[in-house]
């Protein structure tokens, strides 16, 4: 008779409260009446603050369990934090959001917390297949999601495009994971690395052909040079709320997993990977930043400034083992923060069927709403890497850490790419202050929840910025967790 | 298995997925991959894989296929005439299945290592019982959790009205 | 004449499936036969688990597959879907005519 399977609960304790709360916010939009959907809302980030909650107690737990498939260690939990504030963030411009469209469905909010919960599988999965179905399960809450606003012709497409695009790269994902598993007889990260470490160069040809495979369909899923061109059509697409959580949520788990996947399962190809990833860096932040300087749209804008900061994320995992490491993990907070802020501004200069997405419309605003401006200003310098914002201190991790490793080159792309991009993030400011324009958008206060929102994400941008070292700290502990 | 066997296999199944992405009118793709699915239910049963080969016919043919075409039918999809030239299509498949096994045979090499004769409880319904509720237990939960997203997903996009 | 296949002989196969599925989704317009060009390419992937796992006599590799069938059932599920949302606004499945967010 077989044995039972193996079930460790501290594990799987995040999972269960993310999961947990997406099932109870289902049932109770069964019993709701009206179109005011808000309190499900509300739900949601009470369940993702008990779930934050939940990994701050398991920080000094380190365990794999579920025959090698899942972990709790202080990777996973950093990550956590991570998706439950870029998760409460998003929740909280939702609410006002949707106001502005006409989704009034209370599936909403429990697909974005599914997605989440997908995130938080993603960031602990220590098994191919693991990773793989958690994978899908954030992909597939993120394409109904992107699709949501049935009315509106883009998003029915932004969703169509991003499902076709991701369901290629999963394709991709799925055979390298298929050779890999030919390769070492296992799904396992622990197991794949002993014995691609055990064998000799030569041997380990389906291995490298699988993780070839691996990196084309890691590139589409982290929107990376050349496997780009969904992310521009689906970001601009797409409901804002969701734009947001697909920028922050969804890149962050994919780096997640891709540091996970190729620092501990294929460590011992490291050399062949790093030269790809290096090539994918360099690529990345040229065609995003030179990209951007020509949108006149500001979510393409943020599309291909997110297709520019993942090249920057790139250049940290390939000095992963290095200080690559914490300074990934740190810009990812840091990139949350700046993001997640930038898209509020966007909510809160649309207005129900006026979405004023164009710069242009941007005219004049800062004058007229000057904490608006404030907040813009705040996002926009610090993704272009201003001091003392968190955006310079997270770019000088990350090309310090390249540096150091050895990367000259890679770092001088890395502040070179920069240097452009503050051509277009101060495009904007400049509209924002310096031109004329009437654009009429709705009172900040009758928006309460997306200026808390704004506040939120502008206090951590500054104060992070100004103070670095805690979290940078936060991040190198949560690294050296790493097998 | 043996090498006649699996080379009449491998070209019905290449024949048929050809047919998939070269027939004009979408209801003969389907019907094409139909064909393509059923072949390699066929090939997986010679590879001692018998749950497997059953559930690619009741699962993949048997229920997913019949979606493909329910949605084909529903939405009256005709051939369309702005389609790219089947020459094109041929010729990247081509191209692109080359590169592939190209590839595949400089870094694999031509190693010619066969599988050992498998003991008599391979494939069936226990030892992949055993597989999948003990050391994979943990995905298939999690393949709970992606059913319950993917409905409320699909039931979301699908749905006539809109409360 | 009775000689046993070998099992790099079913991941050669499983790459030209995986080839011609590529080019599918590459050359397609029609987006349900892009749909299903991706479908060939996960069968791809699935041969390759059950060749495996016959290699190492593992059963694992199957369970896999079944696993892999339920991603791609949950997938052509919303994916469908998501086409059906389109259609019904635009009337039409030609990814050429999906232009409305280029540029």
């Amino acid at each position: 008779m077989a044995s039972a399977p193996e079930i460790s609960w501290f594990v799987i304790l995040p999972t269960v409260l993310v999961v947990g709360t997406g099932l109870l916010i289902l049932l109770i939009d069964l019993w709701m009446e009206g179109p005011d959907r808000d309190a499900l809302g509300w739900l949601g980030i009470a369940g993702l603050i008990v779930t934050a909650i939940a990994s701050v107690a398991l920080w000094n737990t380190h365990e794999i369990g579920f025959a090698g498939g899942m972990a709790v260690d202080r990777f996973a939990l950093f990550f956590n934090l991570l998706f439950c504030l870029g998760g409460i963030l998003a929740l909280l411009m939702s609410m006002n959001y949707l106001e502005t469209t006409d989704i009034r469905i209370g599936d909403y909010y429990s697909l974005t917390v599914f997605a989440i919960s997908g995130m938080v599988m993603m960031a602990a999965a220590t098994d191919l297949i693991v990773f793989f179905l958690a994978l899908e399960v954030m992909s597939i809450a993120v394409y109904a999601l992107a699709g949501i606003w049935r009315r509106q012709l883009r998003s029915n497409e932004a969703a169509l495009k991003y499902f076709v695009n991701g369901a290629f790269a999963t394709g991709f994902l799925l055979f390298g994971i298929a050779l890999i598993y030919g390769a070492t007889a296992s799904t396992e990260f622990a197991v794949i690395q002993q014995k691609l470490a055990a064998t000799t160069p030569d041997a380990r040809g389906l291995a490298t052909i699988g993780m070839a495979l691996l990196l084309v369909g890691f590139g589409f899923k982290v929107a990376a040079v050349p496997f780009h061109f969904w992310a521009p059509d689906v970001y601009e697409g797409a409901p804002t709320s969701i734009t947001a959580l697909m920028a922050v949520g969804v890149k962050a788990a994919a780096f997640a997993a891709f540091a996970r996947v190729f620092n501990d399962a294929l460590g011992p190809l490291m050399p062949d990977w790093q030269q790809v990833v290096a090539a994918l860096a360099i690529l990345t932040m040229i065609v995003g930043n030179v990209l951007a300087v020509l949108q006149r749209n500001i979510k393409r804008m943020l599309a291909y400034s997110s297709i520019a900061h993942a090249g920057y994320l790139l250049v940290g995992l390939v000095s992963l083992k290095d200080q690559g490491g914490p300074a990934l993990l740190f810009y990812l907070l840091a990139y949350t923060l700046m993001t997640i802020g930038a898209f509020a501004v966007v909510i809160a200069v649309g207005r129900r069927g006026q979405p004023n997405e164009q710069i242009d419309d941007y005219a004049g605003l800062g004058f007229r709403y000057p904490s608006l401006g404030l907040a813009m200003s705040i996002f926009m310098l610090s993704l272009a890497g201003f001091p003392p914002l968190v955006g310079f201190a997270g770019k000088l991790y990350i090309f310090s850490a390249a540096v150091h490793a050895g990367h000259v080159t890679l770092a001088m792309i890395g502040v070179l790419s920069s240097v452009v991009s503050v051509y277009y993030y101060l495009g904007v400011l400049v509209k924002m202050y310096m031109a004329e324009g009437d654009t009429v958008i709705d009172a900040p206060g009758t928006r309460p929840y997306l200026m808390a929102c704004l506040l939120i994400a502008a206090a951590g941008t500054v104060i992070v910025g100004v103070f670095p070292s805690g979290a940078y700290e936060l991040a190198r502990l949560s690294f050296a967790s790493l097998g | 298995m043996t090498l006649p066997i699996f080379a009449l296999l491998a070209l019905l199944i290449v024949v048929f997925a050809l047919g998939v992405i070269l027939a004009r009118n979408p209801v003969r793709s389907a019907l094409s991959l139909v064909m393509t699915l059923f072949f390699l239910a066929l090939l997986y049963l010679f590879l001692d894989a018998h749950l497997v080969g059953a559930l690619q016919i009741i699962v993949y043919t048997g229920a997913i296929m019949v979606l493909f075409l329910f949605v084909i039918m529903l939405l009256n999809l005709q051939a369309d005439p702005e389609e790219r030239s089947a020459v094109t299509t041929l010729g990247t498949a081509g191209t692109l299945c080359a590169a592939f096994v190209a590839l595949l045979v400089y870094m694999v090499g031509n190693t010619g290592i066969a599988a050992g004769p498998a003991s008599a409880n391979f494939g069936t319904i226990q030892t992949v019982a055993e597989a999948l509720f003990i050391r994979l237990m943990l995905p298939f939960e999690i393949t709970s959790v992606l059913m319950l997203v993917a409905i409320i997903g699909a039931v979301v996009l699908a749905k006539r009205t809109i409360q | 004449m009775n000689e046993i296949v070998p099992t790099h002989y079913y991941v050669y196969l499983a790459a030209v499936l995986f080839g011609i599925g590529t080019a599918g989704v590459l050359t397609r317009r029609n987006l349900i036969v892009i749909f299903m060009s991706i479908e060939l390419m996960l069968n791809a992937v699935n041969l390759v688990f059950v060749a495996f796992a016959r290699h190492f006599q593992s059963a694992d590799g199957q369970a896999i597959v079944f696993l892999v069938m339920i991603v791609a059932a949950a997938e052509a599920a919303v994916g469908l879907a998501i086409f059906l949302s389109m259609f019904r606004n635009r009337e039409t499945l030609n990814a050429d005519e999906m232009n409305l967010l280029n540029g």
